[in-house]
Protein backbone atom coordinates (compact mmCIF):
# COMPACT_ATOMS: atom_id res chain seq x y z
CA UNK A 1 0.00 0.00 0.00
CA UNK A 2 2.66 2.49 0.74
CA UNK A 3 4.69 2.05 -2.45
CA UNK A 4 1.64 2.18 -4.38
CA UNK A 5 0.99 5.78 -2.55
CA UNK A 6 4.63 6.74 -2.99
CA UNK A 7 4.26 6.23 -6.84
CA UNK A 8 0.74 7.79 -7.05
CA UNK A 9 1.87 10.37 -5.35
CA UNK A 10 5.01 11.24 -6.64
CA UNK A 11 3.07 11.09 -10.42
CA UNK A 12 0.32 13.87 -9.16
CA UNK A 13 2.97 15.80 -7.95
CA UNK A 14 5.36 15.90 -10.92
CA UNK A 15 2.21 15.58 -13.21
CA UNK A 16 0.56 18.59 -11.76
CA UNK A 17 3.44 20.36 -10.10
CA UNK A 18 1.67 19.92 -6.23
CA UNK A 19 4.03 20.17 -3.63
CA UNK A 20 4.91 16.16 -2.82
CA UNK A 21 3.91 16.62 1.35
CA UNK A 22 1.04 18.41 0.38
CA UNK A 23 -0.56 15.04 -0.68
CA UNK A 24 -1.38 12.15 1.93
CA UNK A 25 -3.40 8.83 1.58
CA UNK A 26 -6.74 10.99 2.47
CA UNK A 27 -6.26 13.48 0.18
CA UNK A 28 -9.47 13.66 -2.55
CA UNK A 29 -7.97 14.17 -5.95
CA UNK A 30 -10.71 16.52 -7.32
CA UNK A 31 -12.28 17.81 -3.89
CA UNK A 32 -8.82 19.03 -2.20
CA UNK A 33 -5.91 18.66 -4.58
CA UNK A 34 -7.94 20.51 -7.15
CA UNK A 35 -7.33 18.10 -10.13
CA UNK A 36 -9.68 18.23 -12.97
CA UNK A 37 -10.38 15.57 -15.85
CA UNK A 38 -8.13 16.94 -18.33
CA UNK A 39 -4.88 16.66 -15.29
CA UNK A 40 -6.47 13.42 -14.22
CA UNK A 41 -6.16 11.97 -18.19
CA UNK A 42 -2.32 12.38 -17.89
CA UNK A 43 -2.42 10.67 -14.09
CA UNK A 44 -4.34 7.98 -15.46
CA UNK A 45 -1.75 7.70 -18.31
CA UNK A 46 1.62 7.82 -15.67
CA UNK A 47 -0.61 5.41 -13.78
CA UNK A 48 -1.08 2.70 -16.26
CA UNK A 49 2.42 2.77 -17.46
CA UNK A 50 3.85 2.90 -13.72
CA UNK A 51 1.55 -0.03 -12.64
CA UNK A 52 0.95 -2.32 -16.60
CA UNK A 53 -2.41 -1.36 -15.58
CA UNK A 54 -5.46 0.40 -17.52
CA UNK A 55 -7.45 1.96 -14.77
CA UNK A 56 -11.53 1.60 -15.56
CA UNK A 57 -11.88 5.63 -15.65
CA UNK A 58 -14.77 5.18 -17.89
CA UNK A 59 -16.66 2.31 -15.41
CA UNK A 60 -16.01 4.87 -12.49
CA UNK A 61 -17.41 7.86 -14.18
CA UNK A 62 -20.52 5.95 -14.89
CA UNK A 63 -21.10 4.45 -12.18
CA UNK A 64 -20.78 8.02 -9.74
CA UNK A 65 -22.93 9.87 -12.51
CA UNK A 66 -25.56 7.29 -12.15
CA UNK A 67 -25.58 7.39 -8.45
CA UNK A 68 -24.02 3.98 -7.59
CA UNK A 69 -20.39 4.74 -6.47
CA UNK A 70 -19.37 8.31 -4.87
CA UNK A 71 -16.23 10.30 -6.40
CA UNK A 72 -14.42 9.50 -2.76
CA UNK A 73 -14.85 5.55 -3.45
CA UNK A 74 -12.30 6.24 -6.53
CA UNK A 75 -10.56 9.39 -6.11
CA UNK A 76 -9.49 9.71 -2.22
CA UNK A 77 -6.01 8.55 -2.59
CA UNK A 78 -6.18 5.55 -0.32
CA UNK A 79 -9.16 4.07 -2.11
CA UNK A 80 -7.36 4.76 -5.15
CA UNK A 81 -4.21 2.98 -4.49
CA UNK A 82 -6.30 0.15 -2.86
CA UNK A 83 -8.28 -0.34 -6.88
CA UNK A 84 -4.40 0.20 -8.44
CA UNK A 85 -3.83 -2.61 -6.09
CA UNK A 86 -6.94 -4.33 -6.89
CA UNK A 87 -6.08 -4.68 -10.61
CA UNK A 88 -2.23 -5.55 -10.45
CA UNK A 89 -3.34 -8.50 -8.51
CA UNK A 90 -6.28 -9.46 -11.18
CA UNK A 91 -3.59 -8.83 -13.61
CA UNK A 92 -1.00 -11.45 -12.10
CA UNK A 93 -3.68 -13.94 -10.46
CA UNK B 1 -6.44 19.74 -48.75
CA UNK B 2 -9.18 22.35 -47.64
CA UNK B 3 -7.49 23.71 -44.43
CA UNK B 4 -10.01 26.52 -44.61
CA UNK B 5 -13.28 24.21 -43.50
CA UNK B 6 -10.75 22.19 -41.88
CA UNK B 7 -10.52 18.80 -44.62
CA UNK B 8 -6.72 18.48 -43.23
CA UNK B 9 -6.02 14.89 -44.85
CA UNK B 10 -6.51 13.91 -48.20
CA UNK B 11 -5.90 10.21 -48.22
CA UNK B 12 -5.63 7.52 -45.60
CA UNK B 13 -2.29 5.69 -47.00
CA UNK B 14 -1.82 3.11 -45.01
CA UNK B 15 -2.82 1.90 -41.16
CA UNK B 16 -0.73 -1.33 -39.81
CA UNK B 17 -2.19 -4.80 -39.27
CA UNK B 18 -1.71 -4.08 -35.74
CA UNK B 19 -3.67 -0.79 -35.29
CA UNK B 20 -0.18 1.08 -34.14
CA UNK B 21 0.67 3.20 -36.62
CA UNK B 22 -0.94 5.48 -39.75
CA UNK B 23 -0.06 7.51 -42.64
CA UNK B 24 -1.77 10.05 -44.20
CA UNK B 25 -1.13 12.56 -46.41
CA UNK B 26 -2.50 15.96 -47.50
CA UNK B 27 -1.53 18.73 -50.24
CA UNK B 28 -1.69 21.88 -49.26
CA UNK B 29 -2.92 24.24 -51.76
CA UNK B 30 -2.00 26.98 -53.98
CA UNK B 31 -5.05 28.79 -53.20
CA UNK B 32 -7.11 29.24 -49.68
CA UNK B 33 -8.75 32.00 -47.74
CA UNK B 34 -6.49 31.27 -44.54
CA UNK B 35 -3.68 32.84 -46.91
CA UNK B 36 -5.74 35.83 -46.69
CA UNK B 37 -4.78 36.53 -43.36
CA UNK B 38 -1.62 34.15 -42.59
CA UNK B 39 -0.07 36.12 -44.05
CA UNK B 40 -0.83 38.93 -46.67
CA UNK B 41 1.29 38.15 -49.51
CA UNK B 42 3.54 35.75 -47.91
CA UNK B 43 1.44 32.89 -47.15
CA UNK B 44 2.18 29.80 -44.85
CA UNK B 45 0.35 27.14 -43.41
CA UNK B 46 -0.35 28.01 -39.84
CA UNK B 47 1.01 25.92 -37.40
CA UNK B 48 -1.99 25.20 -35.58
CA UNK B 49 -3.59 23.82 -38.55
CA UNK B 50 -0.47 21.47 -39.04
CA UNK B 51 -0.97 20.09 -35.48
CA UNK B 52 -4.69 19.90 -36.56
CA UNK B 53 -3.61 17.65 -39.80
CA UNK B 54 -1.79 15.71 -37.37
CA UNK B 55 -4.65 15.13 -34.89
CA UNK B 56 -7.30 14.17 -37.68
CA UNK B 57 -4.85 11.94 -38.62
CA UNK B 58 -4.39 10.04 -35.30
CA UNK B 59 -8.34 10.55 -35.44
CA UNK B 60 -8.64 7.88 -38.11
CA UNK B 61 -6.28 5.60 -36.17
CA UNK B 62 -8.54 6.05 -33.14
CA UNK B 63 -11.46 5.52 -35.28
CA UNK B 64 -10.12 2.34 -37.00
CA UNK B 65 -9.18 0.93 -33.52
CA UNK B 66 -12.49 1.06 -31.89
CA UNK B 67 -14.77 0.34 -34.97
CA UNK B 68 -16.24 3.69 -34.82
CA UNK B 69 -18.00 3.04 -32.19
CA UNK B 70 -16.73 6.64 -30.43
CA UNK B 71 -15.39 9.42 -31.22
CA UNK B 72 -11.63 11.12 -30.41
CA UNK B 73 -11.88 14.34 -29.31
CA UNK B 74 -8.43 16.60 -29.08
CA UNK B 75 -7.57 17.08 -25.54
CA UNK B 76 -3.85 17.96 -25.30
CA UNK B 77 -1.29 19.03 -27.26
CA UNK B 78 1.85 18.45 -25.94
CA UNK B 79 5.92 19.33 -26.40
CA UNK B 80 4.32 20.42 -30.04
CA UNK B 81 7.37 21.36 -32.16
CA UNK B 82 6.67 23.74 -35.23
CA UNK B 83 10.31 22.55 -37.47
CA UNK B 84 10.03 24.73 -40.38
CA UNK B 85 7.65 26.47 -42.41
CA UNK B 86 5.20 25.06 -44.78
CA UNK B 87 3.78 26.48 -48.03
CA UNK B 88 1.09 26.25 -51.26
CA UNK B 89 1.83 23.25 -52.71
CA UNK B 90 3.64 21.00 -50.57
CA UNK B 91 2.61 17.49 -50.23
CA UNK B 92 2.78 16.53 -46.37
CA UNK B 93 3.08 13.08 -45.25
CA UNK B 94 1.09 12.66 -41.71
CA UNK B 95 2.45 9.93 -39.64
CA UNK B 96 0.68 8.90 -36.09
CA UNK B 97 1.74 5.99 -33.24
CA UNK B 98 -0.74 4.91 -30.30
CA UNK B 99 1.39 5.26 -27.13
CA UNK B 100 -0.98 4.24 -24.77
CA UNK B 101 -5.04 3.28 -24.99
CA UNK B 102 -6.53 3.86 -21.54
CA UNK B 103 -10.02 3.84 -20.37
CA UNK B 104 -11.49 6.51 -22.37
CA UNK B 105 -8.47 8.15 -23.56
CA UNK B 106 -5.67 7.75 -26.18
CA UNK B 107 -2.75 8.98 -26.75
CA UNK B 108 -0.43 9.25 -29.75
CA UNK B 109 3.18 10.20 -30.80
CA UNK B 110 2.73 12.50 -34.03
CA UNK B 111 4.85 13.76 -36.87
CA UNK B 112 4.88 15.47 -40.22
CA UNK B 113 6.97 15.28 -42.78
CA UNK B 114 7.37 16.75 -46.35
CA UNK B 115 9.78 14.84 -49.04
CA UNK B 116 11.42 13.10 -45.80
CA UNK B 117 12.26 15.86 -43.85
CA UNK B 118 10.51 16.57 -40.57
CA UNK B 119 8.10 19.44 -40.43
CA UNK B 120 6.79 19.18 -37.13
CA UNK B 121 5.59 16.49 -34.27
CA UNK B 122 4.10 16.51 -31.08
CA UNK B 123 2.02 14.13 -28.58
CA UNK B 124 -1.71 14.74 -28.83
CA UNK B 125 -4.21 13.51 -26.10
CA UNK B 126 -7.75 12.50 -26.97
CA UNK B 127 -10.74 11.87 -25.29
CA UNK B 128 -12.71 9.09 -26.51
CA UNK B 129 -16.32 9.74 -26.49
CA UNK B 130 -19.82 8.24 -27.01
CA UNK B 131 -20.87 9.97 -30.26
CA UNK B 132 -23.00 13.22 -29.86
CA UNK B 133 -26.43 13.14 -30.70
CA UNK B 134 -27.10 13.61 -34.26
CA UNK B 135 -25.41 13.58 -37.50
CA UNK B 136 -21.83 13.18 -36.89
CA UNK B 137 -20.89 10.03 -36.82
CA UNK B 138 -22.60 9.69 -40.59
CA UNK B 139 -20.66 12.31 -41.15
CA UNK B 140 -17.64 11.30 -40.45
CA UNK B 141 -18.56 7.86 -41.81
CA UNK B 142 -18.90 10.01 -45.64
CA UNK B 143 -15.56 11.62 -44.77
CA UNK B 144 -13.85 8.55 -44.03
CA UNK B 145 -15.24 6.94 -48.05
CA UNK B 146 -13.47 10.75 -49.53
CA UNK B 147 -10.15 10.09 -48.03
CA UNK B 148 -9.99 6.27 -48.95
CA UNK B 149 -10.20 5.15 -45.47
CA UNK B 150 -10.72 1.52 -45.64
CA UNK B 151 -14.50 1.61 -43.96
CA UNK B 152 -15.34 -2.23 -44.69
CA UNK B 153 -12.42 -3.21 -42.92
CA UNK B 154 -13.10 -1.53 -39.88
CA UNK B 155 -17.35 -0.60 -39.83
CA UNK B 156 -19.42 -3.19 -38.88
CA UNK B 157 -22.06 -3.92 -41.11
Amino acid sequence: MSSTFDTVANIIAETCDIPRDTITPESHAIDDLGIDSLDFLDIAFAIDKAFGIKLPLEQWTQEVNDGKATTEQYFVLKNLCARIDDLVAAKTA
Amino acid sequence: MRPEVFKMVDRVVAIDPGLETIHCEGLVPEESSIFEGHFPGHPLMPGVLLIEAMAQTTGWLVLARNRFEKMPFLATVKEAKLRTFVVPGQNLDLYSKILHEGSGFVVAQTRCTCEGKPICNAELVFRVLPWPEGRMKDVVLKVAERVEFPVADYVDA
